[in-house]
């Protein structure tokens, strides 16, 4: 009869050899142990090279050929592809964790295909625009087939949830850095769709991006995606952008409400009332501005380290061992040891090694606060500072870092080429 | 250059585009250090390209998620927190290892007193551990993957009472190889970590087998 005792189950599985290996006098052959193999390695190659080969045709199906029909069908395509096949990872919205981690810990591993990942979309964009954005990234190519009856937001509104992107971007790049989270892919919503397999949040959370995305297009895109920050900086310095006239404008109005997504700059021709003292007013208070957000973030971000250090297991651990050994010195009856503290009893480590590790990771994220909080400050400063801009404009144009060149102007515009 | 703002949109450009050069440089470069390669990282003119464990070695290779048994403590997470379901995680049985008991640890719950086939006498959940017999007074474990949800009761028994062959590993074709896989980030011994997609399995022996004599199955999952 076997009995069962509390310690020996809670130790790790040690291969202790308690029983011979079998002599057998029948015909029996033992069978082989197999594991399934995982994905062939060439294949991620062949996903770099469709990426690159996606983005040359989107690119030239928006540049040159100028049709909203033919980006739409690219679009389902990467749908197809990057969604659904590849079910949406390896994806160039997470790489930016990858190569957070990559530049930090030099113990983790980058593959060359993730590198690809995160660069081809970014180089293409610093030339062509935010191509990427129109036809080959799947969450945009899936949100855009709910964009139903888009409305106009206002440039306020557009302008204060464009801080979003800046808060997820620099979280997601202050988690990976300390080797915490991979928080792009854990709040995902659309991958669990692509595998056809997630739990009730998430698929709570996709249902709700959609079903908004139906009045407020491309919501994720707009309004969420960290990699979209880095398209906009990138879009601005493009060479050559989707723009709404083949050759010059003629101010006709017809493309005035063509755009879902508000990244049409309209014609500004009275010129601003600014007077000469009333512009050296607002330099002033910008050069103020700037630098008094950054410090005032970055010093909340500082703060906020104990917060943001709280989700690392290694700080946690901590907090766990440090219960316990003060419950142990005030001589307090024991409660049942939680699986952190058995794996860590059974692991040989000292506490003092578990609190020194926590403490690395606090004062890691001491610093990442500081430059977290000052990012999100100076771009909080610089959108405010962008409004106060005088605008002198006489043409129609497309807004270089929020358009995402889906080429549904360009059906407006009664220019030929 | 027609006019200065062109000019320094161009010139913004090539430094983003300089940016952007050193970045992948760095990324690509950071670990080439050379006194810990006596090759250079040139892996054609080395023996043991296959099992180097050196960041620069392995870049270019993939890597996939894998559980090494020998720390894992059977916390049952494994089934719990895949993003899958059932788990890509599954018991997988080293049959060099097995002892072929009748009285199995793993089979069984503590304290059965008739050894049948009677479900409340099992320790698995889902009736995916099956026994056949072999010979007096040897039995043959196997393991249904289809049923296996990668609980790990059999794995703490088989480790408590018997030789530890039942083992719980990540299974490739089920795995979705996520870039932070939810189960290493909730498992308490940090027991998951990443291998080169050539030698996937981390299964443990006695010693006398290397688990790159583990022959793998099937070919290339697309």
């Amino acid at each position: 009869m076997l009995t069962a005792s509390a310690t020996l189950l809670s130790t790790m599985a040690m291969a202790i050899q308690r029983f011979p290996k079998p002599e057998f006098e029948s015909a029996y052959t033992q069978p082989q142990t197999q594991i399934p193999l995982p994905r062939g390695e060439f294949l991620a190659y062949l996903d770099v090279f469709v990426l690159f080969a996606s983005l040359c045709l989107i690119t030239w199906l928006v540049l040159k050929k100028r049709s909203r029909f033919w980006v739409f069908f690219m679009s389902l395509f990467s749908l197809a592809y990057f969604g659904f096949y590849r079910e949406g990872c390896i994806c160039s919205i997470g790489a930016i964790q990858n190569v957070s981690l990559a530049l930090f810990d030099h113990s983790f591993v980058i593959p060359l295909s993730v590198i690809a990942f995160f660069l081809l979309p970014l180089v293409f964009t610093l030339f062509y625009g935010r191509t990427f954005c129109a036809g080959v990234c799947p969450f945009g190519a899936f949100q855009d087939l709910f964009a139903f009856k888009p409305q106009a937001l206002g440039s306020r509104l557009n302008t204060v949830l464009g801080i979003i992107p800046y808060l997820y971007l620099g979280l997601a790049v202050l988690f990976a850095a300390t080797g915490t989270d991979f928080i792009i892919c854990r709040y995902d919503p659309f991958v669990g769709i692509f595998r056809f397999n997630a739990s009730f949040g998430m698929f709570l959370f996709a249902g709700i991006l959609l079903l908004s995305g139906v009045f407020i297009a491309r919501p994720y895109c707009r309004f969420l995606c960290p990699y979209g920050v880095l398209l906009n900086w990138t879009s601005r310095f493009s060479r050559k952008h989707l723009s709404i006239t083949p050759k010059e404008c003629i101010q006709c109005r017809l493309c005035e409400h063509s755009c879902p997504y508000d990244a049409i700059d309209v014609p500004v021709t009275t010129k601003s009332p600014e007077t000469r003292p009333a512009m050296v007013k607002k330099m002033m208070m910008l050069t103020i501005l700037v630098p008094f957000l950054v410090l005032i973030f970055g010093y909340t971000g500082s703060r906020l380290q104990e917060t943001f250090a709280g989700v690392d297991s290694r700080v946690k651990l901590a907090k766990e061992v440090l219960a316990l050994s003060k419950m142990q010195d005030a001589g307090n009856k024991m409660q049942d040891d939680s699986y952190e503290i058995k794996a860590f009893k059974a692991s040989g480590k000292t506490e003092s090694q578990v609190y020194s590790e926590a403490s690395a990771v606090l004062k890691k994220f001491y610093v990442g606060g500081w430059l977290f909080g000052g990012f999100i400050g100076l771009a909080i400063a610089l959108m405010t500072g962008g409004r106060m801009l005088p605008v002198y404009r006489t043409d129609y144009v497309t807004n270089k870092g929020r358009c995402f060149s889906c080429a549904r102007c360009t059906d407006y515009c009664p220019v030929k080429s | 250059m027609p006019n200065r703002r062109e000019f320094l949109n161009t010139l913004m450009r090539g430094g983003i585009l300089a940016a952007l050069g050193m970045l992948s440089g760095a990324l690509v470069f950071r670990s080439r250090d050379k006194n810990s390669c006596s090759y250079g990282f040139d892996c054609s003119r080395c023996s043991k390209s296959e099992s180097c464990s050196l960041p620069a070695a392995i870049e270019a290779r993939q890597t996939v998620w894998q559980l090494d048994p020998a720390k894992c403590i059977q916390c049952g997470r494994c089934a719990t927190n895949c993003v899958m379901s059932p788990s890509a995680v599954k018991c997988t049985h080293a049959f060099a290892m097995c002892g072929y008991c009748d009285l199995c640890g793993g089979y069984f719950k503590p304290g059965t007193k008739a050894l049948d086939t009677a479900a409340e006498h099992m320790l698995c959940p889902t009736n995916a551990l099956r026994r056949k017999f072999i010979e007096d007074p040897f039995f043959e474990y196997t393991i249904a993957e289809e049923l296996c949800i990668g609980c790990g009761k059999c794995v703490k028994g088989c480790s408590a009472f018997g030789n530890g062959s039942l083992q719980l590993q990540v299974h490739h074709d089920r795995c979705k190889n996520c870039n932070e896989c939810s189960i290493a980030r909730n498992c308490p011994s940090q027991a998951f970590s990443r291998v080169p997609a050539n030698k996937p399995s981390l299964l443990k022996t006695f010693g006398n087998e290397s688990p790159a004599k583990v022959p793998q199955k099937g070919g290339v999952n697309a």
